[in-house]
């Protein structure tokens, strides 16, 4: 008697033990903002680069997600994307984003029609392999990641009469991601292999190159406050097509307004596109999520 | 007096490593197995300068930081379980003497290490992430700057690796 009582006991611990050890599932753990925002590919980073930060406010507890959409209007054409993206176990993040590049009437001036639109789905696939850019404040080892994004392009004739080789193309990176909190500073520097002309929109590769190059993604951001950090990022571009493709670069301020939702505004310049120069404009990007 | 009188004695010949009881010095406390007591044990290396002190308006600065981080964890019902059955008086006091060490206000920290005082409460990092915001709330309250802050809290976070086990 006395023993079965004691095994029962035991066999409780042990089992009570058990449940201790297992993972709860808990969503929505992440400190603000160190889920960052959603790139204009999907992408979880700052507005123009991809970055090592996995999407959402899920810690390695859980799972999250977020939805955004994004507009930059510019003098000549307006860009449009929005997409959805998750974050598992702040491991892999997974996301799509559809772009929309409207010519608006610029269209007509370029032979195309007046609002023709080029329209570009990017699926992206991202997996942490290396450090911790929050928790390992004692090291120098930013996190890591690498990914790809797989990028379809729908006006495949226009792009191929602008010389463009491919209407759909995958561009390949690597990016380390690294907060410093005793500077109060963001850091991501991010190497991009791709054949994209103006990130896909334009088609992969042209007359110029039509093999992979590397490109560079950087961003530097100071955090002000808890909800509130503001930078600059530059990434540049190759120039396939010979249309005298610009490097982008911007200026940002991203606000968390609570864990749910998050605005980004950013003052953008992404140089000439399609022999049209000067296109800087104003960038707003609103994320909702979990 | 006999006993105070060998932990001094104690304390001076090795000041590294010593064993103590805290409820006999700390009687509000309840006894805790026997530990080796060092530096160490804080899990970081103390700032230079009274920068820091001083942006943390020193001992009674800390202490309202850490009264104000213990109750709003006992508060929060996300994670105020982990803290039932364990001894809240001695939880304050060793914070307020890591923190005061940290910030190089002069103090000994006489807890355990980090690894061996959040051993089997199987935190994760969610609850981590919940502590920082309540010690966030705290020093927000105490009016210290974002930066002092911040620079605080890099102290903090590799004890995420030591202190979350799933
Ligand atoms: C940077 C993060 C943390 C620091 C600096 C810290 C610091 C401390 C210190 C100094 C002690 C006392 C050690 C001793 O009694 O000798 C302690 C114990 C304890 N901590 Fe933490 N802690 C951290 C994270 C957490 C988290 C995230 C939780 C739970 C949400 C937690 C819950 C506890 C509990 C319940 C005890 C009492 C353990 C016992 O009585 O055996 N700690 N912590």
């Amino acid at each position: 008697m006395g023993e079965l009582r004691l095994a029962l006991i035991g066999a409780a611990l042990l089992l009570s033990a058990h449940a201790a050890q297992a993972k709860d599932l808990r969503p929505g753990g992440k400190l603000l903002l160190t889920g960052g925002v959603s790139s204009i590919e999907g992408s979880g980073g700052g507005g123009i680069a991809s970055w090592a930060l996995i999407t959402g406010y899920a810690t390695r507890d859980g799972i999250g997600g977020n939805l955004h959409a994004t507009r930059l209007a510019l003098p000549d054409y307006q860009f449009t994307t929005y997409g959805a993206a998750v974050g598992v176990y702040d491991r892999v993040e997974l996301s799509y984003a559809r772009q929309e590049f409207d010519t608006q009437g610029t269209g007509a001036k370029l032979g195309l029609g007046s609002g023709f639109t080029f329209h570009q789905d990017v699926v992206g696939a991202k997996l942490r392999v290396l450090g911790d850019a929050v928790y390992d404040q004692d090291s120098w080892i930013p996190q890591v990641a690498v990914g790809l994004q797989v990028k379809k392009a729908d006006r495949g004739a226009v792009i191929g009469l602008l010389g463009g080789k491919h209407d759909q193309g995958v561009d390949w990176y690597v990016a380390a991601s690294k907060v410093l909190l005793n500077q109060s500073l963001v850091l991501n520097g991010t190497v991009r292999a791709t054949k994209a002309n103006q990130t896909g929109l334009l088609g992969f590769g042209g007359p110029r190159h039509d093999s992979y190059q590397p490109q560079f993604e950087g961003s530097a951001a100071l955090l002000l406050s808890r909800r509130l950090a503001i930078g600059v990022e530059y990434r540049t571009k190759p120039d396939n097509l010979g249309l005298k493709e610009d490097d982008w670069m911007d200026v940002f301020a991203a606000f968390a307004v609570n864990k749910t939702v998050s605005i980004t505004a950013a003052y953008a310049d992404l140089g000439t596109i399609a022999t049209f120069g000067g296109q800087r404009g104003l960038y707003l990007s609103l994320q909702a999520g979990f | 007096m006999i006993q105070a009188l060998i932990f001094a004695a104690a304390l001076s010949t090795a000041p590294a490593f010593v064993i103590e009881h805290p409820s006999a010095t700390h009687p509000g406390e309840e006894a805790v197995a026997a530990y080796a007591q060092g530096p160490a044990n804080a899990g970081a290396g103390p700032f230079q300068g009274d920068a820091m002190w001083t942006a943390f308006h020193r001992q009674a600065g800390v202490g309202r930081v850490v009264d104000e981080l213990v109750d709003l964890s006992l508060a929060d019902p996300k994670i105020s379980d982990i803290f039932t059955s364990h001894d809240m008086e001695r939880l304050r006091r060793t914070l307020k003497e890591q923190f005061c060490y940290l910030l190089n206000g002069g103090c000994d920290y006489s807890g355990r290490d980090m690894k061996a005082a959040h051993k089997d409460l199987g935190l994760q990092t969610t609850d981590f992430n919940l502590l920082v915001e309540h010690l966030q709330t705290a020093m927000d309250h105490e009016k210290i700057g974002f930066r002092a802050q911040n620079r605080f809290l890099a102290r903090l976070a590799p004890m995420q690796r030591m202190t979350v086990e799933r």
